[in-house]
């Protein structure tokens, strides 16, 4: 008999489940959603958003609303696992804990990338003005991917502590801000049509970062679960 | 009889509180033993360990022939575990539920296994809803079916009676008796002695941090579980000292 | 308990000394640089804190990967001890920074790279502090501390990279002067003997320091075990 079940069957188990949780419910993309247009709105007041400010703050509004709503995403995501003692059910399966913390990590990303797929056009239907570009699409994918392989390692630290509820922005936050800066710098860039040689610094600054984070979050995630 | 647990020596500290001293236990193939003992005696942590979830501080824990921590991934294919939480997704149906573990137990596809399990305890009707409107009975079954899923040779339980009303804690240790008898290894914490004494083959009692005593159905005077669990607590303190000796 | 070790004793006199001679030199042998005048004076133990805080942060994450390894307690208590000691001088080296900042470019914050870097690092390691008081398993307070010390000391060199090519690429921003030019200076060699000197002062000192945080780390595990054994 193997003592382990493959990592690709883990990883898509734990990948179905998430999805299909969130088919169920729909609570999480719902919250991040709703929670996106909010801050969107609260933006457009705030910053008196007339087409010239719109020129140099959209990417910026655009990531700081999808970095808001992500941190509801995680927490909400990481929440399920705990409210039924469900990691414990997930670690006492003969399955790699770090295809856990991908199928985790995949899911979290969906979901991301499904908000930014309806915030983006909404914005755009908002200010009449298509944001919406190849570059800035790779920018997301990228920007994304760092933002939850962070995000899932830390929320995963956030939801077994007392204080979870403050905890996980208050951790995340300082550590994504390369991140952070490399995607609104990149994104700025495209959504005023600068060629994309220009900005390739950025995109392969961003690359970079995914691949550190990513690997750093693969090698310590055992110690998070494991007691 | 070959011992299928063996457990030599366990120590096991929260920061500077020890929570297992020097713990020694061993449970046969297809015994059922219930483990008593006070709040915070280290049940709980005690099952922890053997259930790979925790890692002790010292002393050697043998399942099956496997060595933990080093051979924890072989150790959990041939367990299952009912915790006091059930362990189960809400938002997921009792079918999906089970789906979802038997892939990650590496079953898939294994939906006859499923149609029995959900036979076993009693949940066909209402396969197709979602757990968070079962009640806490319902959920508890559950958690058992999706522990014996695998067919494990070793069933560990943590109160599993716990908030659970007289039918569904009858209809639980029905299901639990015939698990028993299919020769299966059972491991059950309790607080109620009531209930232990009809299901159980040993009784062991932990408390302060080791297994102080142990006793066989067979060997139990008559009516006398309470009066024996009470007699090993109050001789506590002459124990203790010639354990740290 | 345990009298105070004489090695002890002996580098917390050396250290007191080699603080009073840079504090000495810093006034006296350095010479006044003539544009700024006075308050360059602030530079030697501004960049010192600087290095110390660095140097701090550096030993935590060595000692969070020591002890994601070995699970010895005793690393947790050094990464815990180091971070402390890095979190004080990280803000020595802000608050030093900003009171140079004011005369020289007329305003006490700057968004230059390495003030900003410094204050997000801080914010990192007040975010493990937090993130420790969450958390009430020791042995897991100790696993999580490890890890984000690893984590968040990973980022600072990024941070850092992200925000200089942030300005590079973009050399005009609001408030005009480039950092790097406006309060720049040539050091003299004695100039630069009591920046060295300082660094090695300040490091001396943290060594001082950590030895007696993680003596009394030491004696609160102490304190610990014995209320445990009152309680048995």
């Amino acid at each position: 008999m193997q003592a382990k079940t493959s990592f690709i069957k883990a990883l898509s188990a734990v990948i179905w489940k998430d999805l299909m949780t969130e088919l169920r419910s729909k609570e999480l993309i719902s919250g991040m959603l709703v929670f996106s247009l909010l801050v969107i709105f609260i933006f457009n007041f705030s910053l008196e958003m007339d087409a010239r400010t719109r020129n140099s703050v959209t990417a910026g509004v655009i990531w700081v609303t999808l970095i808001f709503a992500g941190t509801i995403g995680l927490n909400r995501s990481m929440a399920v696992e705990k409210d039924r003692g469900c990691l414990d059910g997930l670690l006492l399966a003969p399955v790699d804990r770090t295809a856990i913390y991908f199928g985790k990590s995949i899911a979290n990303l969906i979901f991301m990338l499904i908000v930014a797929a309806i915030i983006l056009p909404v914005y755009s239907l908002l200010y009449n003005n298509n944001v919406i570009s190849l570059g800035l699409i790779l920018v997301i994918l990228l920007g994304s991917e760092g933002y939850v392989a962070v995000g899932t390692l830390l929320s995963s630290m956030a939801v077994q502590a007392r204080t979870r509820d403050i905890l996980l922005p208050i951790l995340l936050f300082p550590v994504i801000i390369p991140i952070l800066i490399a995607a609104v710098k990149a994104s700025n860039g495209f959504l005023n049509g600068v060629p994309f040689n220009e900005l390739m610094t950025w995109i392969y600054l961003l690359i970079a970062y995914d691949v550190i984070f990513t690997s750093v979050a693969f090698m310590v995630f055992d110690a998070i679960v494991e007691e | 009889m070959s011992a299928i647990i063996e457990v030599h020596n366990l120590i096991k500290r929260y920061g500077h509180k020890p929570v297992l001293k020097k713990l020694d236990f061993s449970a046969n193939q297809g015994e059922f033993v219930a483990l008593l003992g006070p709040n915070g005696a280290g049940k709980t942590t005690f099952l922890r360990i053997l259930s790979t979830l925790a890692k002790p501080n010292f002393g050697s824990v043998t399942i099956s022939g496997f060595q933990l921590p080093n051979q924890s991934a072989h150790i959990r294919q041939r367990l299952g575990v009912v915790s006091h939480q059930p362990l189960l997704y809400g938002d997921l149906s009792a079918e999906e539920n089970l789906k979802f573990f038997s892939r990650l137990y590496g079953l898939h596809p294994a939906k006859d296994r499923i149609a029995e399990i959900l036979k076993l305890i009693g949940l066909e009707k209402r396969k197709f809803d979602l757990v968070r409107t079962y009640s806490r009975g319902m959920q508890q079954r559950l958690a058992i079916g999706r522990a014996i899923l695998h067919d494990p040779e070793v069933l560990l339980l943590d109160e599993p009676h716990t908030g659970l009303d007289q039918d569904a804690s009858n209809i639980l240790d029905g299901i639990l008796n015939q698990v028993a008898m299919r020769g299966r290894t059972v491991v059950m914490t309790s607080h109620d002695l009531g209930r232990v004494a009809n299901l159980a083959s040993r009784f062991d009692v932990l408390t302060r941090g080791f297994i102080q005593a142990s006793i066989n159905i067979k060997d139990l005077p008559k009516h006398g579980l309470l009066e024996y669990y009470q007699d090993v607590l109050a001789n506590s303190d002459e124990k203790v000292k010639a354990h740290a000796s | 308990m345990k009298e105070k070790p004489l090695k002890l004793k002996i580098l917390d006199w050396v250290t007191i000394l080699l603080f009073l001679l840079a504090t000495a030199m810093v006034f006296f042998y350095a010479p006044m640089e003539r544009v700024m005048g006075a308050v360059q004076k602030v530079f030697y133990f501004h960049v010192a804190a600087g290095w110390v805080g660095m140097l701090s942060f550096f030993f935590a994450a060595v000692a969070g990967i020591i002890y994601l390894v070995k699970k010895d307690e005793k690393w947790d208590l050094i990464g815990y001890s180091a971070i402390e000691i890095g979190i004080v001088f990280t803000l020595i080296n802000v608050v030093t920074g900003a009171i140079w900042a004011r005369p020289i470019w007329n305003a006490w914050w700057t968004w230059d790279p390495r003030l900003t870097t410094a204050t997000i690092m801080e914010l990192v390691y007040f975010a493990y502090l937090m993130l420790r008081q969450g958390i009430d398993d020791p042995e897991r307070r100790q696993r999580f501390g490890a890890v984000y010390a690893i984590v968040g000391f990973l980022s600072v060199p990024l941070t850092f990279f992200s925000i200089r090519i942030f300005r590079t690429i973009h050399p005009v921003v609001i408030g005009g002067n480039d950092p790097t030019a406006v309060g720049a200076f040539d050091m003299t060699p004695l100039m630069l003997q009591t920046l060295l000197f300082s660094i090695l002062v300040f490091s001396v000192l943290f060594i001082d320091l950590m030895w007696h945080r993680i003596r009394l780390g030491q004696y609160m595990n102490r304190v610990d075990e014995l209320k445990m054994r009152l309680q048995d």
